[in-house]
């Protein structure tokens, strides 16, 4: 069985190049794939015919307990024949429907093949979550399919249409197969079958929410709307899709799961009244068609309510009879829809107002056609007479239910007369209708099921030995499936029904007002359509409330429920009734009062470098604290962040106004402020919560222990990030590289890897001198923009900076410092580089890509921390490698120094790219601007630089 | 064992943070980064203040009993370093931002402006735009409801 899947899935796979090849005509060896399941469902006749099944299972996802299991029985082999069968022929006749070179075959080749494998799969599947997944995949692919023609918005809108409402129904029966799964320890099938039942509103959920699936897949009201609407697909589509196959599968799984649940809570009055009343709707709204393919597809609604009915209700009788039907509608009705798909590919159109004469002029059709319909009217000595009969024989105790079915037998008879009429009939003052020749592959898949259907008739034994063997999971069956029976009440009914509709047709001229007027209570789009748009204006509603498109506002109601709810937990904790002490040491009131009164003052700054300044001081402040803490690699590191940052910061100010805009809204002021105060009450509370609940004891005591023996360094922080916590660093390092990537994008306007600037005109003079002189900021600099104290000092220090740093990186491991804080000295120095000389100066100092410098080092990072894989321990762990040097003597290495060293490139690369982006790039744009007489100035709008 | 949690470095924090919500709610992205600058120094604080205060956290320079706790000093080492490359990204937008509008102030959302104009309006913001007309479709099965047609005239 798992091999016709996969013969399915390689098909499907395969489908788009072949068609590639050779057009539409591809669709003959794509046939194999269905024609293989049809065959091997023949061979395995024997094996069900006892009431036997055919398992395979193969372990899948065992940690779900989910096993590929696949079983076959009389209910799946009857469908496999079904799928395979009518699944080969749709494929042979698509051959010819759709014209070489048309757009979209490949497309559909693949989906119509990967459709018969999912439906294979729901069929065979004995585990339901695995029905469950092919179900969906059916569903996916039926999507793909009614949508065939994308360009079409009519199509587009049925597709999704199709797709909502069985993916609803769907996900509905997931939850109901999951309780049941659920209650009985299992999700296969068989064995579920045999576990008891869960008793009370559990089941009747359980039972409601898996009706739900099936009768939205079957169209069963009040799901119907979909599949009218779905008819904007091709007729090869409609046939299986809408015929055949899917609309089954919610008929399948009624007759798998019946034999349990159909005497459970609401099933059998739920199924009954749903299918009964879609029934009778779908035969009269097949009445009022015009479109001899919609006629079809009410007609299809109207016998799917029946076979809902029928096959739900759960009584040996009704399940013989039931399945029969299925059989004999699936022949008819693709049949049919096959035909219709001829007449509307020769003549142009399926309106019957339009066709004239088709009997005269397409004789095999009209045959065809005139089996097919008789067959679905239930006339001798057809199979869907033997249907009809054994149906009414099954409900002869149930004389309402019968009623209506007798009814819905008429309204049946009456449109199928229609049909006849409407496709074959001469109609006066219509031009006669001349479908050219109709090529065999087209018209042979009709007439072979035309035919089937003809001979299933005389040999109905046969079908009631077969599929007796399900029919007897309900009990004895009295019933049979034959074709005389004797003269019954069921004959007498069946009769009546053929008489009754043939009445009906005869009175359409003084129906025709009843007709018009009585439509069925909600149109196949009213429903659907009003629903949906209701979900529209609320999301657009609920949209415009919840996201006024305004920054401030999200912040503001982000950072209100920080002071709501967390802050209201804390008035329930009242962390202030703490006694704290006033201070530590006291230079720590100081340093902590300059830093509030500069934040303060930082608040109320119109000018955006005083600001800057301020705010930098607090940062310095900061950077004191962590000294009086006890924490150097901190204190160190921010106060290079913090230099850094100003620096980076002047450059951009450099082109933003000087000043902060005015607002000139009081209110929304106060109201920030307010917000403000709130939160940092909020947060200060936190702070003292959160300093004063320690009950554990920390895991960072160990911390000093494990670096020495674990991370061989005595600088606990550094061994920390490069050892005990190196994940969390190399994500660190990783955003590093993101933001410094997005810096670039933000500010080059063209590639940032195009050739670095050199100098426009190299001085010749200073070389000839025969003295090098580096640091030439005079050859580029404008004598404006040249400062001679920076260039000297620069000249001084830099390559002592550039030595520190390095000092910095191989000394952090056991003294404060490391790969974070080496980088931002070596940074400062290419920033001072930069400051004194300009953008061609950088590029001098530092004549590599930064985006090389910052894959560099991350590769350098990851590659070391790989390295302690050779050493045998995992990823990022520290081996200690012993070495031993002339003049040295015995030294190691810990090869977390590698990890440093790719740190110490990224925080060097992040600061090329920023100096090359917000430095040189926009000293560029401003050269640019200058030289074009103010052309940038005339792209911006109002800039004020 | 001293935390080095003391009633003026939680006033500090607060302040810090309180100052830093106040900028960070403005529109101007400038402020927005100084205000976030703030935040970030509160909020390191915060973490380095929730363990204890001591000495240098090197072996061999203090006792470990005596030493300051090493883990929320990794944090915010981690913590710094981000913020240095979060400003710069964010400083490059301004400048962006600059060379675009000639300013660096956070406009309203287009788009999201747009969908409160439809809701007053009482449109829906789904068009299926694209595609025939439902009269030129040869195989129309149905054709559109009023109001879905109505609702596809959107933009374009």
């Amino acid at each position: 069985m798992l091999v016709l899947l996969i013969l399915h899935l390689v098909a499907a796979l395969a489908a788009p190049l072949l068609v590639r090849r050779w057009g539409p005509r591809a669709c003959y060896p794509l046939a194999v794939a269905p024609a293989a399941a049809f065959g091997w469902a023949v061979v395995r006749t024997p094996a069900v015919a006892d009431g036997g099944a055919v398992v395979e299972t193969y372990p899948w996802i065992p940690q779900l307990g989910l096993d590929l299991a696949l079983r076959l029985t009389t209910l799946s082999w009857l469908m496999t024949l079904l799928i395979g069968g009518i699944g080969a022929l749709v494929l042979v006749y698509s051959a010819r429907y759709f014209r070489p070179g048309a757009i979209g075959t490949a497309r559909y080749a693949g989906v119509m093949v990967a459709f018969a494998g999912a439906m294979l799969g729901l069929v065979l599947a004995d585990d339901l979550l695995l029905l469950y997944v092919c179900w969906e995949l059916t569903t996916v692919f039926s999507y793909l399919l009614i949508g065939h023609s994308t360009e079409r918005r009519s199509s587009r809108w049925a597709a999704a249409q199709a797709l909502m409402v069985t993916t609803l129904g769907g996900l509905a029966m997931l939850i109901g197969f999951i309780m049941l799964g659920h209650h009985g320890g299992t999700y296969r099938w068989s064995e579920l079958a045999e576990r008891p039942l869960p008793g009370g509103a559990y089941l009747v959920t359980a039972v409601l929410l898996i009706l739900l699936g099936a009768l939205s897949k079957s169209a069963v009201l009040p799901f119907t709307s979909w599949l009218p609407v779905a008819m904007a697909a091709p007729t090869p589509v409609s046939a299986y899709l809408h015929a055949a196959a899917m609309v089954k599968a919610g008929i399948y799984l009624l007759g798998l799961l019946a034999p349990v649940l159909a005497a459970a809570g609401p099933w059998r009055p739920v199924v009954l009244v749903a299918g009964l009343v879609t029934m009778l709707l779908g035969g009269w709204a097949a009445l009022r068609q015009t479109d001899l393919k919609l006629l079809l597809a009410y007609g299809t609604v109207s016998q799917l309510g029946l076979l809902a009915a029928v096959v739900g209700v759960g009584t040996p009788d009704a399940a013989l009879a039931g399945f029969g039907a299925l059989l004999a509608h699936a022949m008819f009705k693709a049949a049919l829809f096959l035909v219709v798909g001829v007449i509307d590919h020769g003549a142009g159109t399926r309106d019957l107002r339009e066709l004239s004469g088709l009997w005269r002029s397409a004789p095999l059709l009209a045959g065809v056609t005139l089996l097919a319909a008789a067959s679905m009217a239930g006339l001798p000595p057809l199979v869907g007479f033997v249907a009809k009969e054994a149906v009414f024989a099954a409900f002869t105790d149930r004389p309402l239910v019968l009623a209506v079915l007798v009814a819905g037998g008429a309204l049946t008879v009456a449109y199928s007369i229609r049909f006849l009429w409407g496709a074959l009939a001469t109609r006066p003052g219509v031009p006669p209708t001349d479908l050219g020749r109709v090529a065999v592959p087209m018209v042979a898949p009709p007439a072979l099921l035309a035919v089937v259907g003809l001979v299933a008739g005389p040999a109905a034994g046969v079908l009631d030995d077969l599929l007796r063997p399900y029919a007897e999971l309900f009990g004895g069956v009295h019933a049979h499936l034959a074709i005389w029976s004797g003269f019954t009440p069921a004959l007498g009914l069946t009769a009546l029904a053929v008489a009754g509709g043939a009445v009906l047709f005869a009175l359409r001229g003084p129906l025709a007002p009843a007709l018009a007027r009585l439509r069925s209570p909600v149109g196949p789009l009213q429903g659907y359509e009003w629903i949906t748009h209701r979900f529209d204006r609320a999301a657009v509603d609920i949209t415009s409330v919840t996201q006024r498109g305004s920054l401030p506002q999200y912040l503001g109601l982000i950072l209100i429920v920080l002071a709501a709810v967390p802050g209201g937990a804390l008035l329930l904790i009242r962390p202030w009734e703490q006694r704290l002490a006033l201070w530590t040491t006291p230079v720590q009131p100081v340093v902590l009062l300059v830093i509030s009164v500069a934040a303060v003052l930082a608040v109320g700054a119109r000018r955006r470098l005083t600001a800057m300044l301020l705010v930098g001081m607090t940062g310095y402040g900061t950077a004191m604290i962590f000294v009086l803490h006890g924490a150097p690699d901190l204190a160190l590191t921010q106060f290079l962040v913090e230099t850094v940052t100003i620096a980076v910061f002047v450059l951009v100010l450099r082109r933003l106004p000087e000043r902060f805009s005015m607002r000139p809204l009081r209110i929304s002021r106060w109201i920030r402020r307010a917000i403000g105060v709130t939160v940092g009450a909020t947060v200060a509370g936190l702070a003292v919560a959160a300093a004063t609940a320690r009950q554990a004891r920390t895991i960072s005591e160990e911390f000093p222990h494990l670096a020495v023996e674990h991370g061989y360094g005595r600088n606990v922080v550094n061994v920390t990030l490069v050892d005990i916590r190196a994940w969390d660093t190399l994500g660190e390092l990783s955003v590093l590289v993101a933001a410094a990537t997005g810096v670039a994008s933000l500010v080059f306007q063209q590639s940032r890897t195009g050739p670095r600037p050199r100098r426009l005109e190299p001085d010749r003079q200073e070389t000839q001198a025969g003295r090098p002189v580096w640091l030439r900021g005079g050859a580029t600099l404008h004598e404006r923009n040249r400062s001679i104290v920076l260039e000297v000092i620069t000249r001084l220090i830099f390559h002592t900076a550039v030595l520190f740093s390095l000092y910095l990186l191989f000394s952090g491991h056991n003294a404060p410092g490391g790969g974070f804080a080496g980088g931002l000295v070596a940074s400062l120095a290419l920033t001072m580089r930069y400051l004194a000389g300009g953008r061609y100066e950088l590029a001098e100092a530092a004549p590599v890509g930064a985006g090389t410098i910052l894959g560099g080092g991350l590769a350098i990072a990851v590659g070391g921390g790989a390295l302690s894989l050779l050493a045998g321990g995992a990823v990022l762990q520290s081996a200690k490698i012993n070495l031993w040097a002339p003049l040295i003597g015995d030294f190691y290495l810990v090869t977390s120094l590698f990890f440093d060293v790719g740190v110490y490139l990224v925080v060097i690369g992040l600061a090329l790219d920023v100096l090359r982006s917000l430095g040189a790039e926009v000293d560029r744009n401003i050269e640019a601007a200058g030289r074009a007489d103010g052309g940038l100035a005339v792209e911006r709008r109002g800039g004020a630089a | 064992m001293s935390t080095g949690a003391n009633l003026v470095s939680f006033v500090a924090i607060g302040v810090l943070v309180g100052c830093g919500v106040t900028l960070l709610l403005e529109r101007s992205l400038s402020r927005v980064l100084l205000g976030i600058i703030l935040i970030g120094n509160g909020v390191n604080l915060l973490i380095i203040f929730g363990g204890r205060a001591g000495g240098a956290p090197i072996i061999g320079v203090t006792e470990p009993a005596a030493m300051s706790d090493a883990l929320p000093q990794a944090m915010v080492l981690t913590a710094i370093v981000i913020t240095f490359g979060f400003t710069a990204f964010l400083l490059a937008i301004s400048y962006r931002s600059w060379y675009l509008t000639g300013d660096d102030e956070v406009p309203d959302d287009v788009e999201d402006r747009q969908i409160v104009r439809r809701a007053a309006a009482k449109q829906v913001s789904t068009a299926d735009l694209g595609g025939e007309g439902a009269d030129e479709d040869p195989e129309q099965v149905f054709p559109p409801l009023d109001h879905r047609s109505r609702r596809d005239e959107g933009p374009g």
